[in-house]
């Protein structure tokens, strides 16, 4: 079994009444043996470093980009306060434009919904459009059990889909797997490929996707979607992809079902020319995708005359009601944070569990559901800030990960080891005195450690207890002179 | 209670105070051309900046970008087309005037077949409702020159004839040029494309794995 066949089973996300969005280990359990696989992190380092250079080139480009950033963050703020009536609005709009608008409380029902939609059609096979909504509600599994075939169109979902394994990245699932490991796992996937003529081209491997996809998108009846906005005020849709798939399911079948958090609203059509600048800049770094499909509604004689969407929630309210939590709400699903993130850098997206992996799963899947090892995923971080500074719509995912490290602290009773630690250390503080006093201690007291620490200052394992803090980090030693010595001695 | 309600009832009960004053929009929203690409050799003249723009960033998505004038834009389609066209209602006459092959008009008088638009050596040809010099994106609103969705999708082969005043210089224009944002909108930049392996930009997925824009200027005032 290779390193990529196993993923299915080793990583823990797991349906439930949320969906695919509680961690079923600790990240660092998780994180830890993901970190042991040398090939995973090669790729990731490669593809992480390329996106993240093309982010700066074309963000750089744009001289109004702060602007634009300020403004999709205060739409997003908008939209939050004013969603009841802008669900309304919406359901109204696309209502009158000739689609059939449901709700759905939660995972599951929103699984049962479409897959009652899919029934009354008849069909035993759906062609999907890569969706981060349909991922976290758990919809295929869901689908396969009743029997109905869910078929992934995005080359990298298909990827993920044909190796059994489940994605590791919001923009690009199957950014763990190398050239190499895609041409191996097509040719054992897809019936009648030459092994002697396919080779480990891009080109070659994106041509063999659309000859193996290419019938379906043309006998397809129902297509399942997602949606990147919704506009409240004329019921419109928004997908924005790059490689045709989307537009194949979103114009070809006569069933089209798309999947939308209710956090997807955008007030006004005119919003769309901030969110369509900022988007495809921040996620694959281009000026633009090449396909964006805007849609409401039926159109009569143009695309699919049976339209319905559902209007999920899935913890979305639980997220709201925080009032430091809920600007993780405004996430457009860019994935650029992903990008930056030395910790995602070296773990993946697997090591998170749910299906938001990386700084904003970090922040969104333990509010979404406060299931599982969910609680771990706020310490997957280092604080250094990089995501925020990445952000198009300014999340300051550093805030909310210590305010959900601070319930959790919060919410412990009874003694532990780590608070009696940092009480006393706050006394030791609160005073000039006594700071410099046990300053003066600690260092007299590493002194016979110096050589140990070398050039370095740090030492890499202390004895128990203190080994728990050295089992992944150097502890540094004490400055031989402090700042305040040095002004008294250079200055005073 | 239903869903619906339910759902309702969790948002009022959860949603933060309205938020004080208006969204800022200081970002660019004035179509004149002040943003201007520096790297681009231009003379001065708005308009030409803005072209020029379009076709540096068409070029760099593999595109294949054909300029001409209205006197040469029949020759300039004719020399891009295959055996077969098949092009919307709405295409003017004038555009296929010098064009020796076959014409297939959409709805005249049957729709033509999603098998039919997909046999290999046929071209689409059309007009858009907006060009988006900035990001080098062609906009189009199911119009008559335009037509339904499918027939720029199933071919392999997209040619679109775009006037140089359908141009915008940004994106906030561009999108205010649409009459109706309720109709099937399509924007295309560049060939279908994809960026999942390695993540290296490929051109040639599962939309027209060929796209040339023709571009005609303006007549000399």
């Amino acid at each position: 079994m290779t390193a990529q066949e196993s993923t299915a089973t080793r990583h823990g996300a797991v349906a439930t009444s949320r969906g695919n969005v509680v961690a079923l280990e600790p990240f660092p359990v998780a994180a830890r043996r993901e970190l042991a696989d040398a090939q995973l992190r090669a790729n990731l380092h490669r593809a992480t470093h390329t996106i993240r250079d093309k982010r700066a080139r074309v963000v750089a480009e744009v001289p109004d980009w702060e602007a634009l950033r300020a403004a999709g963050a205060a739409i997003k703020d908008d939209v939050l306060a004013r969603l009841p009536e802008l669900l309304e609005q919406f359901e109204a709009a696309a209502t009158q434009a000739g689609a059939r608008v449901h709700w759905a409380r939660d995972a599951g029902e929103a699984c049962q919904v479409v897959t009652d939609l899919v029934r009354a059609t008849g069909a035993r096979e759906v062609v999907k459009v890569k969706s981060m909504a349909t991922q976290e509600v758990g919809l295929n599994e869901a689908l396969e059990a009743a029997g109905i075939t869910p078929v992934e169109t995005d080359l990298a979902e298909l990827i993920v889909q044909l190796a059994g394994d489940t994605p590791s990245h919001i923009l690009v699932p199957a950014i763990h797997y190398n050239r190499r490991q895609i041409r191996d796992l097509f040719l054992r996937r897809m019936p009648g490929l030459d092994a002697a003529g396919l080779t480990d081209d891009p080109a070659a491997l994106a041509e063999a996707a659309r000859r193996h996809l290419r019938r379906r998108f043309l006998s397809a009846r129902v297509a399942v979607s997602g949606a990147n906005f919704a506009v409240a005020e004329t019921g419109t849709l928004v997908v924005v992809e790059s490689e045709g798939n989307g537009r194949m399911c979103l114009t070809l079948p006569e069933t089209l079902i798309s999947v939308v958090g209710i956090e997807k609203l955008l007030p006004t059509f005119r919003d769309l020319e901030v969110f369509l600048q900022l988007l495809p800049r921040s996620s694959t770094g281009e000026r633009m995708n090449p396909y964006t499909s805007l849609w409401t509604g039926v159109t009569p004689g143009d695309g699919p005359q049976d339209v319905h969407v559902v209007l999920v929630d899935n913890g979305r309210t639980d997220t709201l009601a925080d009032e430091v939590g809920r600007q993780a709400l405004r996430c457009i699903r860019c994935s650029a944070c992903l990008n930056v993130c030395p910790v995602y850098e070296r773990v993946g997206g697997h090591a998170y569990g749910s299906v938001y992996p990386g700084p904003i799963g970090a922040i969104l899947s333990p509010q979404l559901s406060g299931g599982g090892a969910n609680r771990t995923l706020p310490y997957a971080s280092t604080l250094c800030g990089a995501c925020f500074d990445a952000c198009p719509v300014r999340i300051n995912i550093p805030e909310v990960l210590v305010h959900l490290r601070h319930s959790t602290v919060a919410a412990k009773t009874g003694p532990s080891a780590e608070r009696t630690a940092m009480r006393a250390l706050a006394w030791v503080m609160r005073d000039r005195r006594r700071y410099a006093a046990a300053l003066r201690a600690a260092r007299r007291g590493v002194a016979p450690l110096r050589l140990a620490a070398g050039r370095r200052g740090t030492l890499r394992r202390l004895p128990w207890p203190l080994s728990a803090w050295t089992a992944s980090r150097d502890a540094p030693l004490p400055a031989k002179e402090t700042f305040r010595e040095w002004w008294q001695r250079e200055r005073a | 209670m239903n869903a619906r309600e339910e759902v309702l009832r969790r948002v009022r009960a959860a949603r933060p105070a309205p938020a004080a004053g208006v969204v800022p929009r200081d970002y660019r929203t004035a179509d004149d051309d002040d943003g201007h690409d520096d790297r681009l050799a231009t003379d001065g003249n708005g308009r030409d900046d803005r072209l020029a723009m379009l076709v540096d960033r068409l070029l760099d998505y593999r595109a294949g970008v054909h300029r001409c004038t209205a006197g040469t834009l029949a020759a300039t389609v004719a020399g891009l087309l295959g055996s077969r066209v098949v092009v919307p209602a709405g295409v003017p006459e004038g555009w296929l005037s010098a064009y020796q092959g076959m014409v297939v008009r959409d709805g005249e008088p049957a729709l033509v077949e999603v098998a039919e638009l997909d046999e290999p050596g046929l071209t689409v040809l059309t007009g858009c409702a907006a060009a988006i010099a900035q990001t080098g994106t062609l906009v189009l609103d199911a119009g008559p020159t335009q037509g339904r969705r499918l027939l720029t999708l199933v071919p392999d082969h997209h040619v679109c004839v775009v006037h140089a005043g359908q141009v915008t210089y940004g994106v906030p224009a561009g999108l205010a040029r649409l009459g109706d944002p309720t109709r099937p909108l399509t924007l295309i930049s560049g060939p279908s494309a994809t960026s999942d392996i390695e993540l290296n930009r490929v051109e040639g997925v599962h939309g027209p794995r060929r796209l040339d824009v023709v571009l005609v200027s303006a007549p000399a005032a």
